[in-house]
């Protein structure tokens, strides 16, 4: 499986990201440029976190508008694997394949620890090898994570299980000390209806090396390609 | 929804003695030049950028006013 890291001028853990599919999880990726139209032929797409367009006007309004996210929007009505993190959650919203809005965090400052986030959705291909409530310690490190979404939209997520992650004690409480940003019902990640766009605030990526401090990360990453090595299964039977 | 910005200068307000400010909320101002061909034009045109670019429908509410300019 192949995966492929976007690249927009003020995108800074396009190397984190790439490191991580390449060195410790041997897979192959490749960066794509945010000028190209098209694209080749890529399983899982990640946005990087970073500050595109050194977020002006607002977070991930600008990289939204860039020829690669058109393809990116037709990789993923097609049924392709997207992933977001951080800007690139914000990146998502802003492009419109992810429901919602990350507005400036409550405390207004930047936020940069480490979290616990739980996970309320793992019937995903993201998700699939983590339990279900499973807790996950990740960074986050942003100004603008607050996410937002009006009452209806909030219960339609709510629903159809949109909502992917939250922000949780140790034990996978929630409450307003384990969220770092204000978010609506300590969201942190949600998906599409359809479950093959996701994005989130916290950093997976950053969290897939012992050295890093956690390895949590990681089962998101395992989730995508064990979604890739059953579905190969399947397919030579 | 909440605007922490807005809170954070409402309560600055009140510290300098303004004890009637209430809602504040903090937004953003743009400015810029157009070439059209009328005002509907400008108007529509304008339309087209904020609804594209300009604001997030999700979180924000933009007005706009037009003025003609020597060029």
């Amino acid at each position: 499986m192949k995966f492929g890291v976007i690249v927009f001028p003020g995108s800074n853990c396009d190397l984190d990201a790439y490191h991580l599919v390449r060195d410790v999880l041997k897979e192959k990726v490749e960066y794509i440029g945010c000028d190209r139209r098209s694209l080749g032929d890529y399983d899982v797409l990640i946005l990087p976190g970073g500050f595109t367009y050194g977020d002006y006007l607002r977070s991930g309004a600008i990289a939204a508008r860039t020829p690669v996210m058109e393809a990116v929007a037709g990789f993923a009505e097609r049924g392709g694997l997207v992933l977001g993190i951080c800007n690139g959650f914000q990146v998502l919203t802003e492009a419109g394949l992810l429901p919602g809005a990350l507005c400036r965090n409550g405390s207004l400052q930047f936020r940069c620890r480490q979290v616990y986030v739980r996970v309320d959705n793992n019937s995903l291909p993201f998700t699939n090898l983590a339990a279900a409530g499973e807790v996950l310690r990740m960074p986050v490190a942003h100004g603008d994570g607050s996410y937002y979404a009006p009452p209806e939209l909030l219960q339609e997520l709510d629903r159809n299980g949109q909502v992917v992650f939250r922000y949780a004690d140790q034990d996978g409480r929630t409450n307003t000390e384990a969220n770092p940003n204000g978010s609506i019902d300590n969201i942190a990640g949600v998906s599409n209806r359809s479950g093959n766009v996701v994005g989130l605030m916290p950093h997976p990526e950053r969290a897939g090396e012992k050295a890093l401090g956690s390895v949590d990360g990681l089962v998101i990453f395992k989730s995508l390609i064990g979604h890739f090595q059953s579905r190969e299964v399947v397919v030579d039977a | 929804m909440h605007d922490p910005q807005g809170t954070a200068v409402e309560s600055s307000l009140k510290a300098l003695g303004f004890d009637g400010v209430h809602r504040v909320r903090v937004g953003k101002y743009l400015e810029l030049v157009l070439e059209a061909a009328s005002r509907e034009n400008a108007a529509s045109l304008v339309e087209d950028m904020a609804g594209r670019l300009l604001s997030n429908p999700v979180i924000e509410n933009y007005n706009y006013t037009l003025q003609e300019v020597e060029t």
